[in-house]
């Protein structure tokens, strides 16, 4: 049609340009040329690229006649929850309508986020390639190292973790005595303060007395030794920062010392002190470690945590452990060491929360807890421990955990039990923003399924 | 005379002891009112199934209870296949000949470590047949074995699935070239390299094979060369494999060198090919699907190094929907115990029916190792590896409670005992612990890999 056109105002050009015959084919096909590559360039403004961007947007959500598993007050079957201004604004029977985006979910289930207690999500693209690792620094001490400074919004794993369902986690830095500060971070947002979830915690990783795997081929007075010799290293750290706060605390003058002044902050409990711990005599020695000072802290890995939960438990000191899906530590444990450790740890009182410590696959926290319920530790219990327990060790139960009026709408519709591998997670909600299903992973299946797929008319 | 005598009573003696020896153990099991997955002829509820000798004798409901067989009653619990494995590294004492870009002539049979645990754990996550493979250094790896999980023995024989045909590690992309080629500045150094490497393999093994017959051919007439060719075990195997008799597992990631191998495959007339990982898969599926025996691919597994950053987890299911022959493998002691988790997840990612996810653990990698017609489902005639589950398999809430390999129960959950080695290491006074250490092992045994540098880079190994 178009160019019918065009040959028209060829046409009518060339007769005006020139009256003379013998030309007037020649030009006519030149400003028809002409006319059609500015046409073409015009079209190329207008429909250069293909598709349309799905992006998380903020609106009112009206989620009606779902089976609401609140977490901390039972499961509410027909109701509805609006989402309004990123919060839980209601939740309850028939709510009015009103100019919100409605969202059926008759015979689904709502859910509040997970919340996954351990990763190195956003700190790490490609697991092997060291220009994409960002969560371990030089030295033994470097407790000041921001874990959020290094998170990239824009990591590929992020949106393949969201639409599972996982919307909250702890991104942590890994390596010597005092790696860093982890952070808690919520998987929407463009820069690392909009991703901040308000929680931060100083890592420590507690000198273990074990034998470590094949490599280790030290004798056990050995390892006895080191573990003695890098506890008093701990402890004259530990005593410089003690120094540190109470310098600064009586006004003296003090030098730029991040390290010091992180661990001071520590020492006042202005932020907590996860320890990771894992093989059961360590833990006995931390126990012990804690006991003498007066710190907030969170005991983090207690793989042999079923080996001495009764003492864990006294002590009050919160855990969070896992992976579930992992190996038993020894060759002697039962196989099931690893599925049945939270149970047992649940059992003897312990407040818990669970990780998966991954970070391409931190999606798989769900099925984390589905192990970890089938294997002793019940379902009720399961979905608490990547939920509002979790919320509670990291103080973010006012906004996060649970389904509750004025929390943040941080939550997802399922067509199910979101343990099970069958159920479709439909639609996931990140503080009152919609977030696109979809990622890297569902493109490539769009893309490929059928390779010759004409697109939809 | 009187030590003639002697000596053969010893002889009788050692013939039985050794004959004994390799006796494998087969067993009787009545199986009753379970739900019988049979993988091949759909679910059947309220069945029982009869074991003899090792062999699933009968299928059906209300059949009548043999005298002297234990009876095992399943009501409400499901029964289904044991479990295949087809790419694992369990059970081996070593993994990697990094030695040279083709190693065909080393065999994982010689390293077999009967006293793995992780055997025993394997088995009670239901597995019962994993196949143990050499490594990814080297473009044509060695030989693997196909085991069967009868732990207990002390035998590394007893271990073997000897009616399972022979099987060959190839490797392609990164791990190859990273050993030999960034290793040790030989090729392969690109995957331009790797095709080439497989194809002088190919090419040197047919003239090694032609330099036999005219050899074989001459020796009859009265023109004799002066010296027969030079035997040499890596060029037979070579020759085995363009000859039919043995299926390669190559070990793959991406595309463009999953195409590379097949269009090498079809120049040389190879039509027993497996892809293992396959991470990008989806993207050749129909050329997959025509040309191969098909794809073995983790279930989620991605991003661990830079070959697989453009992976999906849908990879299963895209791939099945194309008609490609597709399993789901482990290449972990971790993963092998819940291999039918794995595969519940092409549920969450693809939407495959409980039929069609199933078969990526049982029969689809059965077909893969050649011992379709042997295991890989519940069938009359069939060998009997059996795993009973307390609710589907699919479902995340399972727990296998027993374990059947040929009708002999290794896995039993009420009877589990905490320490399952079969061995203790006398010097040994501390027990190590492994603490969320990587589990795979596909590059174990690369002294590069075990450098500040190479471990630094290759957190993640396979």
């Amino acid at each position: 049609m178009w160019i019918s056109i065009l040959q028209d105002l060829a046409e009518i050009f060339s007769a005006t340009v020139t009256k003379q015959s013998f030309y007037r084919p020649m030009m006519k096909k030149i400003i028809f040329s002409l006319l059609f590559i500015i046409c073409l360039f015009k079209a190329d403004l207008f429909a250069q690229i293909d598709g349309a961007v799905v992006k998380p947007y903020k609106a009112d959500f009206l989620l009606q006649n779902a089976r609401v598993v609140t977490v901390t007050h039972g499961i509410l079957e027909n109701t509805d929850l609006l989402i309004k201004d990123g919060k839980i604004a209601a939740i309850g029977q028939n709510l009015t309508p009103q100019n919100y985006t409605l969202v059926d979910c008759s015979g689904k289930s709502v859910y509040p986020g997970f919340i996954d207690s351990g990763t190195s999500l956003g700190l790490v693209e490609v697991n092997s390639l060291p220009e994409t690792q960002d969560f371990m620094e030089l030295g033994k001490l470097t407790p000041q190292m921001q874990a959020l400074t290094a998170v990239n919004p824009n990591a590929v794993a992020i949106p393949v973790t969201r639409v599972s369902g996982v919307t909250t986690v702890l991104t942590q830095p890994r390596g010597g005595y005092f790696p860093g500060t982890a952070a808690l971070i919520q998987l929407n947002g463009y820069t690392p303060d909009q991703m901040d979830a308000g929680f931060k915690a100083v890592i420590m990783n507690f000198p273990s007395a074990a034998k470590s795997g094949d490599y280790d081929s030290r004798s056990e007075e050995t390892i006895q030794k080191e573990a003695e010799k890098k506890r008093d290293e701990i402890d004259e750290i530990w005593k410089k920062a003690a120094n540190y706060l109470s310098i600064k605390e009586k006004g003296g003058q003090l030098k730029y010392y991040p390290e010091m002044e992180q661990l001071s902050r520590v020492l006042k409990k202005e932020i907590p002190l996860f320890i990771e711990v894992n093989a059961a005599k360590d833990i006995l020695t931390a126990l012990e470690w804690v006991k003498e000072k007066d710190l907030e802290v969170v005991f983090t890995g207690v793989a042999e945590g079923w080996k001495v939960a009764e003492k864990l438990a006294a002590s009050k000191i919160p855990v969070i452990t896992g992976p579930v899906l992992t190996l038993p530590g020894r060759a002697s444990d039962k196989y099931d060491v690893a599925y049945t450790n939270a149970a047992a740890l649940h059992k003897a009182g312990v407040k818990l929360a669970l990780r998966t410590q991954d970070t391409e696959n931190v999606r798989n926290l769900p099925f984390h807890a589905g192990f970890a319920a089938a294997y002793g530790l019940g379902v009720e219990a399961a979905l608490k421990s990547i939920t509002i327990n979790a919320a509670e060790i990291f103080k973010v139960a006012d906004r996060l955990g649970s389904l509750e009026v004025g929390k943040n709408a941080t939550l997802f519709i399922a067509d199910g039990d979101p343990f099970e591998p069958k159920t479709q997670v439909e639609q996931v909600f990140i503080n009152g923003y919609r977030i696109p299903m979809t990622n890297r992973h569902i493109r490539l299946y769009q893309e490929f399924l059928d390779r010759e797929m004409k697109p939809a008319e | 005379m009187r030590t003639k005598l002697i000596l053969s009573v010893i002889g009788t003696f050692w013939f039985i002891v050794v004959s004994q020896a390799q006796e494998i153990s087969k067993g009787d099991v009545f199986i009753k009112n379970a739900h019988v997955i049979t993988i091949t002829n759909g679910l059947l509820e309220h069945t029982d199934v009869l074991v003899e000798n090792g062999i699933i004798s009968k299928i059906g409901s209300g059949l009548k209870e043999p005298k002297g067989v234990p009876v095992v009653d399943a009501s409400g619990q499901f029964l289904m296949p044991g479990i295949i494995d087809a790419h694992s590294h369990l059970a081996l004492e070593v993994i990697n000949e990094a030695s040279s870009p083709i190693t065909a002539e080393v065999k994982m049979e010689d390293v077999i470590d009967p006293f793995d645990v992780g055997i025993y754990r394997a088995l009670a996550g239901g597995t019962t047949v994993s196949h143990a493979m050499h490594g990814s250094a080297n473009a044509i790896g060695g030989q693997n074995i196909t085991l069967k999980h009868r732990y207990g023995t002390r035998d590394p024989d007893q271990l073997i699935m000897e009616e399972a045909p022979r099987t060959i590690k190839f490797a392609l992309g990164e791990n190859p070239i990273r050993v030999h080629g960034r290793g040790k500045n030989l090729q392969p150094r690109s995957r331009m390299g790797v095709e080439a490497v497989i194809r002088n393999g190919f090419e040197e093994a047919l003239q090694y094979k032609a330099a036999w017959e005219d050899w074989n051919a001459s020796e009859k007439g009265k023109e004799k060369p002066q010296i027969p060719p030079v035997y040499n075990s890596r060029l037979e195997t070579l020759v085995d494999i363009l000859e039919g008799e043995i299926i390669i597992h190559c070990h793959s990631y991406r595309a463009d060198e999953i195409y590379m191998l097949i269009k090498v495959c079809q120049a040389y007339g190879i039509d027993k090919i497996v892809f293992s990982h396959v991470n990008e898969g989806f993207k050749v599926a129909p050329e997959l699907a025509k040309y191969t025996m098909g794809a073995s691919v983790f279930a989620d597994w991605w991003a661990y190094k830079f070959e697989v950053y453009y992976s999906t987890a849908y990879n299963a299911a895209i791939l099945t929907k194309n008609g490609v022959v597709t399993s789901i493998n482990s290449d972990s002691d971790e993963l092998i115990r819940h291999l039918y988790h794995e595969a519940a997840k092409t549920q969450r990612y693809g939407g495959l029916t409980d039929d069609e996810a199933l078969a990526l653990i049982t029969i689809n990698p059965a077909k893969q190792l050649g011992i379709d017609k042997l295991v890989g489902s519940i069938e009359v005639g069939k060998q009997a590896d059996l795993v009973l589950f307390d609710k589907h398999p699919l479902s995340i809430y399972a727990i296998p409670q027993m374990t059947w390999v040929d009708g002999v129960k290794y896995f039993d959950r009420e009877k589990d005992a905490s320490d399952q080695r079969l061995k203790v290491d006398p010097e040994e006074t501390l027990e190590p612990i492994f603490l969320h250490t990587e589990h795979h092992n596909c590059m174990r045994d690369v002294d590069f890999y075990f450098t500040g540098f190479g471990r630094n880079l290759f957190g993640h190994s396979h």
